[in-house]
């Protein structure tokens, strides 16, 4: 019973294409993709409209305010005004822009984003394009949002855009550094490239009861808060949201957008934040598979679904609660401190191999971690820059 | 592999290879010498070197081109004045094109059919890497960490 | 129709002579690096067919590590290349080839 709701949408699927048996090959597989395409639009663009009125609602409650509660039950069709909204407004080109890159920059950056989520496992035999390099997929089809941002920015033809889009292009390279090189100590102990072989090498239990995710060990649980912090850094998010800081430079390279063209770069930016959070749960928390072995019984899909809007919420959470950092300090951080802890990750990652995976392994890799860290801390002398502040105020 | 989707992407890459040598503007030609190298990419994913391709629109889409349209823009005083064009060069490319040609219609061995082969996974290709090619792997680490660092103290602000 | 290895090394070729009509005719030192990495892929293109067509299929892929590594240098071509453009521009505040004909700064 739990297998037959495990496998309904697999099974759905093949039910789609029996209708199809007899007819030539190449129909089916177009059949079939472009089913997967309709499906994975319909979840994320579902959860892009749920995420946009959860986040003000959330962030409302972080601020003791309402939120939208206007529109539908508790705002909850707040989503579907906003879109109207943003359709029947004007659509307003510069005229000096250059039309055409201005024209096609969200185009790109919204396919992109989209690709993206095309690699990753939401479910048991539930990956809509199975592919070789899926993590180098993902990143190779990522990095491509640089130049679509940088087109947004040169095309608007105005100086905020183009300031916007050079803080973000600069950040979002200081960033792909860390974020890589720590996915690789996961590479390295799968011995793979594929999202399905690295959720199945965190299928094992200890006990039945303590999984065996990434994450429970000191290399993965230093490596996915890089990754994390990364992927903030990544999707533009508010610590580090300077290329876009509304009191500084308007919207960055968004400024010239309006109407729909606004709202695309909206969403890219919000399906970029799930896919980074995608790629987090399959890479550092086990994927689909469930926290106890018990609860094995409950969907596979409701699992991977669960564990991103925690970390979503997450999201939510710090941009509720950090303010904006300045830019300089967000590059001295990538590439004095993320870098140098990113490659630690895999120095750990190799010791606990070697070690013997087992609790020695454990204690070994969490001593490599330590002494960097230490290192690191005493070399960029953090005692003396963040030493608690005293603030003196007018008298 | 396929006939039809050989044609699209020989189309879709040398357009956007011409387009990127003889656009007048030249952030349209960064942005299409881009798109030709997602051709170039489509025709690894062709041929089956899927790694190769993923590796080349990261590199090259990834790094190369946000490179070259960063210098565009530190160089941006330039960017109205580029009105010389050399037509001997035309001359020479196209003289190029037809003896290449030419001489791959008159060889007949090169028309042949591709074999069937084992997928070229990435674990074959780092077997490889690993085995009978690591001094070359380590020669071109040390080649790109030269490289890096010669590019910054090339830029460097020179001390007034 | 199945495309034979002919037709992937004219493409290859056609690519090449692009690169070349862009690093020969174009007096802009961008235009100029541009073609040089167009040449460099066409290269890498005939690289993959070479291997992908052999009869024999070799172990170690050969022509698919040629063309790894290819790219590899051809990205440091381009980061130097490009640091020089720009540190030439300061110089001479210019970046059309032509002008730059003197040794002497």
């Amino acid at each position: 019973m739990s297998k037959s709701i495990d496998q309904v949408f697999v099974n759905a699927k093949q039910w789609l294409l029996s209708w199809l048996a007899g007819s030539p090959g190449w129909v089916i597989q177009v059949v079939s993709i472009l089913t997967n395409i309709f499906a994975l639009l319909a979840v994320f663009l579902t959860l892009f409209a749920l995420i946009s009125v959860l986040e003000r609602k959330i962030l409302a409650r972080i601020q003791n305010r309402y939120g939208p509660n206007r529109v539908g039950p508790f705002g909850l069709f707040q989503p579907i005004a906003d879109g109207i909204k943003m359709l029947i407004k004007e659509d307003i080109v510069p005229a000096r822009a250059d039309k055409i890159v201005h024209f096609l920059a969200p185009v790109l950056i919204a396919a992109t984003a989209i690709l993206t989520l095309g690699v990753i496992p939401y479910g048991r035999n539930m990956t809509p394009f199975t592919i070789d390099g899926g993590i180098l997929f993902f990143f190779a089809v990522g990095s491509t949002t640089e130049l679509a941002v940088f087109m947004a920015g040169w095309g608007s033809n105005n100086k905020f855009s183009m300031l916007g889009a050079m803080r973000a292009i600069a950040q979002m390279f200081s960033y792909e550094l860390p974020l890589i090189i720590t996915v690789l100590p996961v590479v390295m102990v799968v011995g793979s490239l594929t999202p399905e072989r690295i959720v199945a090498a965190q299928a094992e239990y200890t006990f039945g009861l303590v999984p065996r995710w990434f994450v429970f060990t000191p290399w993965g649980a230093a490596a996915f808060i890089l990754f994390f912090v990364s992927g903030l850094v990544e999707s533009n998010r508010t610590p580090f949201d300077v290329p876009e800081g509304e009191s500084e430079i308007v919207a960055g390279h968004m400024t010239e957008y309006s109407g729909f063209k606004y709202a695309t770069f909206f969403m890219a930016e919000y399906i970029g934040m799930f896919a980074i959070s995608g790629l987090g749960v399959t890479l550092f928390l086990g994927g689909w598979h469930a926290p106890v072995r018990v609860l094995e019984i409950i969907p596979s899909y409701v699992w991977f679904f669960v564990k991103l809007s925690v970390l979503l919420f997450v999201y939510i959470w710090v941009r509720g609660t950090l303010p904006r950092t300045r830019i300089d300090q967000i590059m001295n951080v990538a590439w004095k401190f993320m870098l140098p802890m990113a490659f630690t990750c895999i120095i750990a990652a190799a010791v606990w191999h070697y070690a013997g995976r087992g609790l020695r392994g454990w204690l070994w890799s969490l001593l490599v971690i330590a002494i960097v860290y230490t290192a690191l801390s005493i070399l960029l002398d953090t005692r003396r820059k963040f030493a608690q502040r005293v603030y003196r105020f007018a008298e | 592999m396929n006939g039809a989707a050989f044609i699209v992407i020989s189309i879709l890459t040398l357009a956007a290879a011409l387009a990127a040598a003889t656009l007048r503007k030249l952030m349209h030609a960064a942005l299409s010498f881009a798109v030709a190298f997602v051709g170039i990419a489509a025709f690894f994913f062709l041929l089956g070197a899927e790694f190769v391709g993923l590796a080349l629109v990261f590199i090259y889409i990834g790094a190369v081109a946000v490179l070259i349209v960063f210098t565009i823009l530190l160089t941006r005083r330039d960017i109205e004045k580029d009105r010389g064009f050399n037509w001997s060069g035309v001359i020479i490319a196209v003289a190029l094109f037809c003896g290449l040609t030419w001489s791959i219609l008159k060889t007949p061995s090169l028309s042949i059919v591709a074999p069937h082969i084992r997928a070229l996974t990435v674990k074959r290709i780092g077997e490889a890497l690993m085995t009978s090619y690591v001094w070359p792997l380590q020669c071109i680490g040390l080649l790109l960490t030269a490289a890096l660092i010669g590019a910054l103290v090339l830029v460097m602000e020179e001390k007034r | 129709m199945t495309p034979t290895l002919q037709i992937f090394l004219i493409v290859s070729a056609a690519l090449f002579s692009i690169g070349l009509l862009a690093a020969l005719s174009r007096r802009h030192a961008i235009f100029i690096l541009i073609g040089i990495e167009m040449m460099l892929a066409a290269a890498n293109l005939n690289f993959i067919a070479f291997w992908r067509f052999a009869p024999k299929p070799h172990q170690p892929p050969v022509g698919v590590m040629l063309a790894l590594f290819s790219i590899a240098i051809s990205a440091a071509e381009a980061a130097v290349g490009l640091a020089m453009i720009i540190a030439v521009y300061r110089h001479y505040r210019t970046t059309n080839v032509d002008q730059l004909d003197q040794l002497k700064g």
